[in-house]
C-alpha cells in the first residue's frame, strides 16, 4: 500500500482548502522556477527517466511524446492542450484534480509548456463540470494575481493559460476531434498523419495530454525521476488515481501505487466485494472501452498496463467497474453499446452504422431474443468496426462486446435457448415448482 | 450518433444576451486570438442557453453567429451536435440522469422510475413550467453513483427515496443541497477514508527541500578557466627548432 508521504494528490478528496496559501503548504508551486530555468531537455529526460506513461487511457510515455515538438519556434507558436474532457464511463479522476488541487495542474501546465516551449496553454474541460470549471478559473486568478503565471511573471517563462469547456460530446476526448472543438467546430476527428506535434491547434505544433500526466509532472520533478520509477513494475511506474465503481462496498477514487493487485487495492480502500470475493463475476478495469475480465482471472492480477494487456484488456484510465453474480452482464454490455451508438461522431460509416447496429442485436439478446449464430455475427461485425475508423471510437465500441462474448457465451446462449423454450413448458415448469 | 432537431414554434422570432452577460461574453471571446473569434462558439451558446431559459433557440443561434461572424450553418452544425444544448423548452430546474453502466449497476433504473412517476415521460415539462427531465450518457461522477446533474449541480449517491425528495423541494422551491446525499465527502470512501491522514503533508514540510535532484553535472572546466596547462599536453612546445644548418655546425 502506498504511504501517505508518497502520495501526490494530497487534497484528492477536498478535506482541506484548494487556495493557493494551502496549495504551496501543501508543496505546490515549490522550486517552480529553477525547474523552468533548467530547461526543455532536462524536462523532457527527466520525464522519461521517470518512466511517466500518459494517463488519459493509452498509455504513451510522456516525456517522449513532448520531444515530438519542433525543436525551435518558427513563425508558428506552440501549444499546450490539456485534455479534461474526462468522459469515459467510470472514470472521474481529473474531476478530484481539477476541483480540490487545481494548482498542481496549473504548475504542471506551465512546466509542460517550458518542455515543450509553448507560451500558451489551453485546459478543455467537460462542459458538465461546470463547479470544477469555476474551481479552476478561480485557481487561475489567483495565480495570476500572483504573478506565478502570465506575462513577465516571477517564474521567468511568460505564460498564459485560459480554461475552455465542450458541451457533452464523448468523441472530444480523442485528442484530434478535442482539437476540431476548441476551433469551434464539430468534434469530428482529424485524420493522422498529420499529427498534432506539426499541425495541432489553429495549424500550429500542439501536445495533447490528460490532466493528470500534466498534475504529477512537477512532483516527479520536485522528488526526482528514480522516486517515481521505484513504484510499481518495470515499465509500469509510479503513483496512479483509481477510480473504483460498481458493486464493492465502499466506491472511492484512491492514489495508489502501479501493479497493486486488484484484490488488496479493493479490500484496503473499498471494503470489499458486494457480498464477498465469491460473488465477484467480472470486472471492467479500465473504463468502459477495454473488455471486460472474469473474477478467476482479475481477482490476484496486478493492476497495470502489462498485466491487463496479457489478459486481452487494459489498464486504460484506471477506472475499475465490478460487478458482481446478480449482474445482468449482456444488460450492462448493451447499455455500454447504447453509449457508443449515442457517443458516435457520425463521420466513419463503420462506426455510424455498426454501432447502432451492434445496440439493437445486442437489445435483442438481453431478451435472448436471437438465434445462436447470430452470436457469430455480431462477433464478426465487431472485428469489422474495429480498426477501420479514423478514431478509437469504433474500437472502443467494439472492445466490451468481444468481451462479452470471449468470456460469457455460455451466458448468451442460457438466454436464448430459455427464450426460444416452448412457452407451455415454461409455465409448467413454474406451476410444478409451485 | 443521437440525431437532434430543433423546435423551431416555441423559440419565437428574436433573442437577446441580458445585459449582464455581455461581461462574460468579452471574458470568452478574450481567451483567443483575434482571427480565432470561432473558438469562443461554444461557450457563447451556453451563456445564450442560459439567458434564454435553459435550452437554445433558433434566433439565439443566429445571435451567436452574428456575433463571432459566423455562417449560421456552422452554428446550427455546433448546437446540434453537441447534447448540452437543448434544442426544445425544458422546466426551471432540468434534471439530467446518468444512466451509463455504472450507474446502471448502482440502481439508476429506479431513479428513471421516480423521475417517470413524478415528472412524466422524457424532456416532458411539468404544467408549473418547472421540472422536466433527460436520461444522458455518462456525467463523470462514477464512484458516487447513481447520480443527476439539476442545471449546474451535481446530486450524488442517490436513492429514490432522496431524489424523490430533491424533485419535492424543488417543485415547492426549497434550497437543495448539492453532492453526495449519504454521509460520505466528496470521493471519499463512505463513512471516512483511511489515507492522506499524516499531518506532515499540510504543514509545510515538503517545501523544506531547498534544491531539485538529478541536476545536470556542471561541465567541465576549460583550461583557459582554470590557468593550468592541458592534461597530456607536450610543454615544450614552444621552443624553436634548430635549423639544421645549426645542427651541422
Amino acid at each position: 500500500m502506498l504511504q501517505d508521504k508518497d502520495r501526490i494528490f494530497t487534497n484528492l478528496y477536498g478535506l482541506h482548502s484548494p487556495d493557493l496559501e494551502a496549495a504551496k503548504k501543501r508543496g505546490a508551486w515549490h522550486l517552480t522556477k529553477e525547474m523552468l530555468d533548467l530547461g526543455p531537455d532536462w524536462l523532457c529526460d527527466q520525464i522519461k527517466a521517470s518512466g511517466l506513461r500518459g494517463r488519459g487511457g493509452a498509455g504513451f510515455p510522456t516525456g517522449l511524446k513532448w520531444t515530438f515538438m519542433p525543436k525551435e519556434v518558427r513563425d508558428r507558436p506552440h501549444y499546450l492542450v490539456v485534455n479534461a474532457d474526462e468522459s469515459e464511463p467510470g472514470t472521474c479522476k481529473d474531476r478530484e484534480i481539477m476541483r480540490h488541487d487545481p494548482h498542481l495542474l496549473i504548475e504542471g501546465c506551465m512546466v509542460a509548456s517550458r518542455a515543450m516551449r509553448a507560451h500558451k496553454c489551453y485546459v478543455y474541460i467537460r462542459g458538465e463540470y461546470i463547479a470544477e470549471r469555476h474551481a479552476l478559473e478561480k485557481a487561475v486568478k489567483e495565480a495570476y494575481e500572483a504573478r506565478l503565471i502570465g506575462q513577465n511573471n516571477l517564474n521567468g517563462w511568460d505564460f498564459d493559460l485560459y480554461v475552455h469547456h465542450g458541451a457533452g460530446a464523448y468523441i472530444c476526448g480523442e485528442e484530434t476531434a478535442l482539437l476540431e472543438s476548441l476551433e469551434g467546430k464539430k468534434g469530428q476527428p482529424r485524420l493522422k498523419p498529420p499529427f498534432p506535434a506539426n499541425a495541432g491547434l489553429y495549424g500550429c505544433p500542439t501536445t495533447v495530454n490528460n490532466v493528470e500526466s500534466i498534475a504529477v509532472v512537477p512532483t516527479i520533478l520536485r522528488r526526482g525521476a528514480q522516486w517515481f520509477a521505484g513504484f510499481g513494475r518495470p515499465n509500469n511506474s509510479g503513483t496512479k488515481l483509481f477510480c473504483i465503481s460498481g458493486h464493492v462496498n465502499k466506491p472511492c477514487n484512491v492514489e495508489e501505487e502501479m501493479s497493486i493487485t486488484f484484490r488488496e487495492l479493493i479490500e484496503t480502500h473499498c471494503g470489499g466485494i458486494r457480498g464477498g470475493w465469491d460473488n465477484l463475476k467480472a470486472v471492467i478495469p479500465g473504463g468502459s472501452s477495454v473488455p471486460m475480465v472474469p473474477a478467476e482471472q482479475i481477482m490476484d492480477a496486478y493492476m497495470d498496463f502489462d498485466t491487463l494487456r496479457d489478459l486481452k484488456s487494459g489498464l486504460g484510465t484506471a477506472a475499475i467497474i465490478v460487478m458482481d453474480k446478480q449482474t445482468d452482464l449482456i444488460k450492462s454490455i448493451a447499455r455500454l453499446a447504447y453509449f457508443y451508438k449515442h457517443e458516435s461522431c457520425g463521420q466513419c460509416t463503420p462506426c455510424r452504422e455498426g454501432t447502432g447496429w451492434m445496440w439493437r442485436v445486442m437489445e435483442r439478446m438481453v431478451r435472448g431474443e436471437a438465434t445462436h449464430d447470430e452470436i457469430d455475427t455480431l462477433l464478426d461485425v465487431t472485428k469489422q468496426v474495429e480498426g477501420h475508423t479514423i478514431c478509437a471510437l469504433g474500437d472502443a465500441a467494439a472492445w466490451p462486446i468481444q468481451g462479452l462474448i470471449r468470456h460469457f457465451r455460455h451466458e448468451i446462449e442460457e438466454r436464448i435457448n430459455r427464450y426460444r423454450q416452448p412457452r407451455a413448458l415454461v409455465q409448467g415448469a413454474v406451476i410444478a415448482a409451485e | 450518433m443521437a440525431l437532434r432537431r430543433f423546435d423551431l414554434e416555441a423559440g419565437g422570432d428574436s433573442f437577446a444576451f441580458k445585459s449582464e452577460t455581455e461581461e462574460k461574453i468579452a471574458f470568452w471571446r478574450g481567451k483567443y486570438p483575434a482571427d480565432k473569434q470561432r473558438s469562443a462558439v461554444i461557450p457563447l451558446l451556453w451563456l445564450a442557453q442560459k439567458d434564454n431559459n435553459g435550452w437554445l433557440s433558433e434566433p439565439a443561434m443566429r445571435e451567436v453567429a452574428n456575433r463571432l461572424e459566423m455562417p449560421y450553418i456552422r452554428v446550427y452544425e455546433v448546437a446540434t451536435f453537441y447534447t448540452m444544448f437543448r434544442l426544445q423548452p425544458v422546466g426551471k430546474f432540468h434534471v439530467q440522469l446518468c444512466g451509463t453502466t455504472p450507474c446502471q449497476l448502482r440502481g439508476a433504473e429506479r431513479l428513471k422510475e421516480v423521475c417517470k412517476k413524478e415528472i412524466g415521460k422524457p424532456m416532458f415539462v411539468t404544467d408549473d413550467q418547472r421540472l422536466s427531465w433527460e436520461e444522458v450518457e455518462c456525467l463523470g461522477a462514477c464512484v458516487n453513483a447513481p447520480m443527476v446533474q439539476i442545471n449546474d449541480d451535481f446530486f450524488e449517491d442517490l436513492t429514490p427515496e432522496s431524489l424523490s425528495a430533491i424533485l419535492g423541494r424543488l417543485r415547492h422551491g426549497a434550497d437543495v443541497t448539492p453532492g453526495p446525499q449519504i454521509d460520505r465527502v466528496n470521493s471519499a470512501p463512505e463513512g471516512g477514508t483511511t489515507v492522506l491522514t499524516d499531518a506532515s503533508l499540510f504543514d509545510g514540510s515538503r517545501t523544506r527541500v531547498s534544491a531539485l535532484p538529478n541536476l545536470p553535472k556542471p561541465p567541465e572546466p576549460t583550461p583557459e578557466a582554470t590557468g593550468l596547462p592541458e592534461a597530456d599536453a607536450p610543454t615544450n612546445t614552444k621552443r624553436e627548432e634548430p635549423t639544421s644548418k645549426e645542427i651541422k655546425s
